[in-house]
């Protein structure tokens, strides 16, 4: 039963490693290359910028919505590629792109969320780039929402889902 | 290479910078099976380091390590970019939205982020609670009850038409509009703006 548990656990998570084989070491070190040319473009594009952020939620500026927007076309183009033409991971396998379901917290958490991100003037992503950005203090930030993930872990099965 | 340095030193536009955030997606997918999902990284903070037997942070967090690798990277990568490839001219922002900010008592328009939030003088006062206790609570909270960031959800998610993603995403900027136009203000007061 306790196995079960886990690999339900293990189901919703939610940007899932779908591989088979399970990578180690310096074959992790291409996932930090992706992640360095995207935290650079964050910096690049002041998708960082707190700033940029306010513009957003004030409807003063079309450039996070230009930014957003445009990824989500190619992230669609991309996908529909990868469908249309069958096209395999480097390592043979077929991509696997797990199901979202409707929960009450995409509504909820979504808003929360959203409070948060204008308070902060950054979603989890540009957390990490801020900090490397020498804004040292937003360390604080990042612990606290690595707090709060961890406060809706514990109480997560008494909330409304 | 000097030209090259002095143009991509520039602040890149969004149809430049959108497309490659945009092309994360096919390429963890297709580097290994991977989902693009930044928010899941704190999840597996907690499943690493405390645990504590709850369900929610009990699995096998050693198979999701590429995902810290990728957000230590999105760390280094700003440190890259601001060390090497930082825009030499002044940040530019918005007229109102400038306005707007000098009203909430926002005085320092220099840099990416406000020295009067962001920085160690007022972590331990009532605007450091505010911005970075209560305000890195929510990022995270809301985040994992919603399921996924922007990111996951808003990229991700919508990029592979999946309606709850587009939904999440909805409510992602009605938490942030309210925030901006209704709360803020009074919040910033409070804590002595």
């Amino acid at each position: 039963m306790k196995v079960l548990e886990k690999n339900v656990q293990a189901e919703v998570c939610d940007a899932p490693n779908s591989q088979k084989d399970i990578e180690k070491g310096t074959e992790l070190i291409k996932y930090m290359i992706v992640g360095i040319l995207f935290g650079i473009v964050f910096v690049k594009a002041e998708i960082i910028s707190w700033f940029r952020i306010q513009e957003m939620f004030r409807l003063q500026s079309f450039h996070m919505y230009g930014v957003i927007g445009s990824a989500i076309v190619t992230g669609i183009i991309s996908i529909q590629l990868i469908k249309r033409f069958r096209i395999k991971t480097m390592s043979g396998e077929t991509v696997k792109i797990p199901k979202k379901e409707f929960r009450k917290g995409q509504i909820i958490g979504g808003f929360i969320f959203g409070l948060g991100w204008a308070l902060t003037g950054a979603c989890p992503g540009p957390l990490f780039a801020q900090i490397g950005s020498g804004f040292l203090v937003v360390s604080v930030t990042l612990f606290f929402a690595i707090v709060g993930t961890w406060v809706y872990g514990k109480f997560s099965d008494k909330l409304p889902n | 290479m000097n030209q090259f340095i002095e143009w991509v030193s520039q602040p890149w536009p969004w149809y430049v910078a959108g497309p490659l955030i945009g092309l994360t997606v096919p390429t963890l997918l297709l580097l290994g099976n991977k989902t693009f999902g930044v928010s899941s990284s704190l999840r597996h903070a907690c499943a690493i380091c405390v645990p504590s037997g709850i369900p929610f942070f009990t699995y096998n967090w050693r198979k999701e390590m590429w995902n810290l690798m990728f957000v230590l990277g999105v760390l280094i990568g700003g440190f890259i970019a601001t060390q090497f490839l930082a825009n030499p001219d002044d940040f530019i922002l918005a007229d109102q939205t400038k306005a707007d900010l000098i009203a909430l008592g926002i005085t320092d328009f220099s840099g990416l982020l406000p020295s009067d939030i962001f920085s160690w003088s007022t972590l331990f006062s009532a605007k450091g609670l505010l911005f970075f206790v209560f305000g890195g609570f929510l990022v995270g909270f809301g985040t994992r009850y919603a399921g996924g960031c922007t990111s996951g959800h808003a990229i991700m998610g919508i990029s592979s038409l999946q309606w709850p993603s587009l939904l999440a995403t909805i409510f992602f900027m009605i938490g942030g509009l309210v925030m901006t136009h209704l709360l803020m203000g009074p919040l910033m007061s409070l804590v002595g703006f």
